[in-house]
């Protein structure tokens, strides 16, 4: 397989954003929750503002609200109340329709269980969104293709989700998040399946593609995964509690170095 | 344009991988509609089968016939059957001939069971007495020879004209145009044989018997000079009719029936009897066809099962589908097509299991089925229908689904 050194970032075409409107802005964001009679209130008043080419880290224990405002984040769900503004898009108006649009166009997602469709080859997997953006189909083999290639996983296209080994799922499926050149990638513990040196390789490509000017949230609860992003925002109670600039940023490659190798397959 | 059949071709495609995952309950599932759709079709198949032969039957009956039978009569409330009166005879004809207007032709007819011999062969049979015109009422043609004369009739001349199984079991494949066969006792000359016309509608052999003049039977073979029944066509349809009554006025007043009697005599008209044997065939078939789309329903049910399952086991699946850009639609869209998949190969297999199953039907029964491409379309279309209304509720199901549970689903 090709090595993560030999992976070449500038391959994508189009991921700095020219805009000068911050890429996300939450304002003042409820969430509230009817379980019968108990009412939850997982979001009380987040204001949180993301411009182009940042690199969050976004940090709490379960029941912070951070999964909640993840899934706000991620136009899977809206606001109570308050306003959340995606490239100046006031997203809580749009209907569900126009909300696939967004998930599918502007979103790229990556999750703790990779999430992939089993059955289905690892090209197959990432095309998938583009299938959904209507493309031509030479287009879609075309980007799949290159986004595999950019991830590491350029000769594993026929590959199904079996027989690929954990970090390797995870990288179809950040491919995946990637192909239809989103504004900003949403990823929810993409570490929390995987073995510390794989964890490592994976946020190697997350900051390698932070430096093309792609726009990256991480929803992480290890310190030391948080700490390859630039900025960290901290949840508790359904608030922010904290958001620090990173001090004294590890490069990712630099780590992998220190770390034993590991036998793959 | 082609774009849009691309598509259909991707999402046909993709609905029929999904659909190989589970090849055995796939399967199973699609045998219901398999089984639906080739009852129908082999059901419609015989309906239409029945009445294109009742069909050729009023064909081979000829047209707008009217059949004039010696009736039952009531002596001191003893009720005799059918043709025990003596009343009908061949005045009867002429009169009906010369003084209803609407009726062309018309032909006695007088009939006993006899041996009939040529040289070392015999049969049992039914002679029927009549006049030559008798065959073109009845629309019946000559395969060789001919037709007697109105002479013969006149004079009672010892001429014969053979049903075609008549012919065959006395003469075989030899030409028995010109030779001689014994009715009882008395010879008589063959100038004609009938085409054959194959079973009537009850299964009886319409080509067993022997035609003779009229005055021959009634002079030489039966001594009775009685008639069994008249058979008259009229000049149209509607013709038959007004005829019908007419026809019963005028035996009424010749056989001197006081107002309030019954008469002893029947007058049917054949077309009512094909109609009724028609309408009874449609009946039939409409009947069988909805007792086989009552499986069909319940082979739908059976896809809208196996829909909800699927869609329970997939959510996650849908939920990432979602989280990735599919909308509502398109999610509607996938499980549509794999029901409608599911369905169509369905009726397509049934199609031919139907198909084959009339072919066998005929083979070993002998009976008369046919396969109409409208009813082929018709089962394609409706197995079709079957899989969108069926799977509408599951496709519904999975594309409302919430994507956050959907991804939390195990």
């Amino acid at each position: 397989m090709a090595t993560l050194a030999q992976v070449e970032f500038n391959a994508v075409p189009v991921l700095a954003n020219e805009a000068a409107t911050p890429v996300i802005a939450a304002e003042d964001v409820h969430k509230y929750y009817n379980l019968g009679e108990t009412k939850v209130h997982a979001l009380r008043g987040v204001d949180l503002k993301i411009e182009p080419g940042e690199f969050v880290a976004i940090m709490g224990s379960s029941g912070s609200g951070k999964s909640t405002f993840m899934n706000m984040l991620g136009c899977l769900d809206k606001p109570s109340s308050g306003k959340y503004f995606l490239e100046g898009t006031d997203v809580s108006q749009l209907d569900k329709k126009a909300l696939a649009a967004i998930r599918n166009k502007k979103l790229g997602f990556v999750f703790q269980g990779f999430n992939l469709l089993s059955r289905t080859t690892a090209l197959e997997n990432v095309e998938l969104p583009t299938l959904y953006a209507k493309l031509e189909k030479e287009q879609r083999l075309e980007r799949s293709r290159e986004v595999l290639k950019l991830v590491g996983l350029g000769e594993r296209l026929d590959h199904f989700p079996s027989q690929l080994s954990g970090g390797q799922q995870q990288r179809v499926a950040i491919a995946r998040a990637l192909v239809n050149q989103p504004s900003i990638l949403l990823a929810d513990e993409p570490t929390g399946n995987l073995d510390s040196r794989t964890s490592v390789e994976i946020m190697q490509i997350f900051q390698a593609l932070n430096d093309q000017g792609l726009t990256i949230v991480l929803v992480t609860h290890e310190p030391d995964i948080a700490q390859f992003a630039k900025r960290i925002v901290v949840f508790r109670d359904g608030k922010i509690r904290r958001d620090d600039p990173v001090q004294k940023r590890p490069r990712a490659a630099d780590v992998l170095k220190t770390l034993p190798a590991i036998d793959e397959d | 344009m082609t774009g849009v059949i691309m598509d259909l071709l991707a999402i046909l495609r993709i609905a029929i991988r999904a659909l190989a995952r589970n090849k055995m309950r796939s399967l199973l599932t699609m045998l219901g509609i398999i089984i639906g759709v080739g009852a129908v079709i082999a059901t419609v198949g015989l309906g239409q089968g029945a009445q294109e032969q009742v069909q050729n039957q009023i064909a081979s009956m000829g047209t707008n016939l009217l059949y004039i039978s010696s009736g039952s009569i009531n002596k001191g409330g003893i009720r005799l059957g059918g043709g025990a009166t003596k009343t009908l005879v061949n005045d009867d004809m002429k009169a009906i001939l010369q003084e209803v207007p609407t009726i062309a032709e018309a032909a006695p007819g007088a009939g006993a069971s006899a041996q009939v011999v040529s040289d070392n062969q015999n049969w049992y049979t039914r002679v029927t007495g009549t006049e030559p015109q008798y065959f073109d009422i009845r629309n019946w043609t000559f395969a060789r020879g001919g037709n007697f004369t109105p002479d013969d009739v006149t004079r009672a001349t010892n001429v014969v004209v053979l049903g075609a199984t008549v012919q065959e079991n006395l003469f075989g494949n030899s030409d028995p145009i010109g030779q001689t066969v014994r009715i009882g006792t008395l010879p008589f000359q063959v100038v004609g044989v009938l085409t054959a016309k194959g079973q009537s509608g009850l299964g009886q052999d319409q080509d067993d018997g022997v035609y003779v003049p009229i005055t021959t039977l009634q002079k030489k073979i039966t001594g009775q000079d009685w008639l069994q029944y008249i058979m008259a066509s009229a000049t149209s349809q509607p013709a038959s009719y007004a005829a019908q009554g007419q026809i019963t006025s005028l035996l009424r007043d010749r056989h001197r029936i006081r107002p309030g009697q019954d008469d002893d005599f029947t007058v049917r008209n054949l077309a009512d009897v094909a109609q009724l044997a028609d309408e009874s065939s449609k009946v039939m078939t409409l009947l069988l066809a909805s007792i086989a789309g009552v499986s069909l329903i319940v082979g739908g049910i059976g896809i809208m099962n196996i829909m909800l399952v699927s869609v329970t086991e997939r959510t996650r699946e849908i939920g990432i589908r979602i989280a990735i850009g599919a909308t509502e639609a398109d999610v509607l869209r996938q499980f549509l097509s794999e029901s409608v998949v599911l369905s169509l190969a369905g009726g397509i297999v049934g199609i031919l299991f139907g198909v084959a199953s009339s072919i066998t039907i005929t083979k070993l029964l002998g009976w008369n089925i046919l396969i109409s491409p409208a009813a082929m379309g018709a089962a394609v279309v409706f197995s079709m229908a079957v899989g969108i209304f069926f799977g509408f509720y599951p496709a519904r199901k999975a594309a409302v689904l919430d994507p956050i549970e959907a991804l939390r689903f195990e």
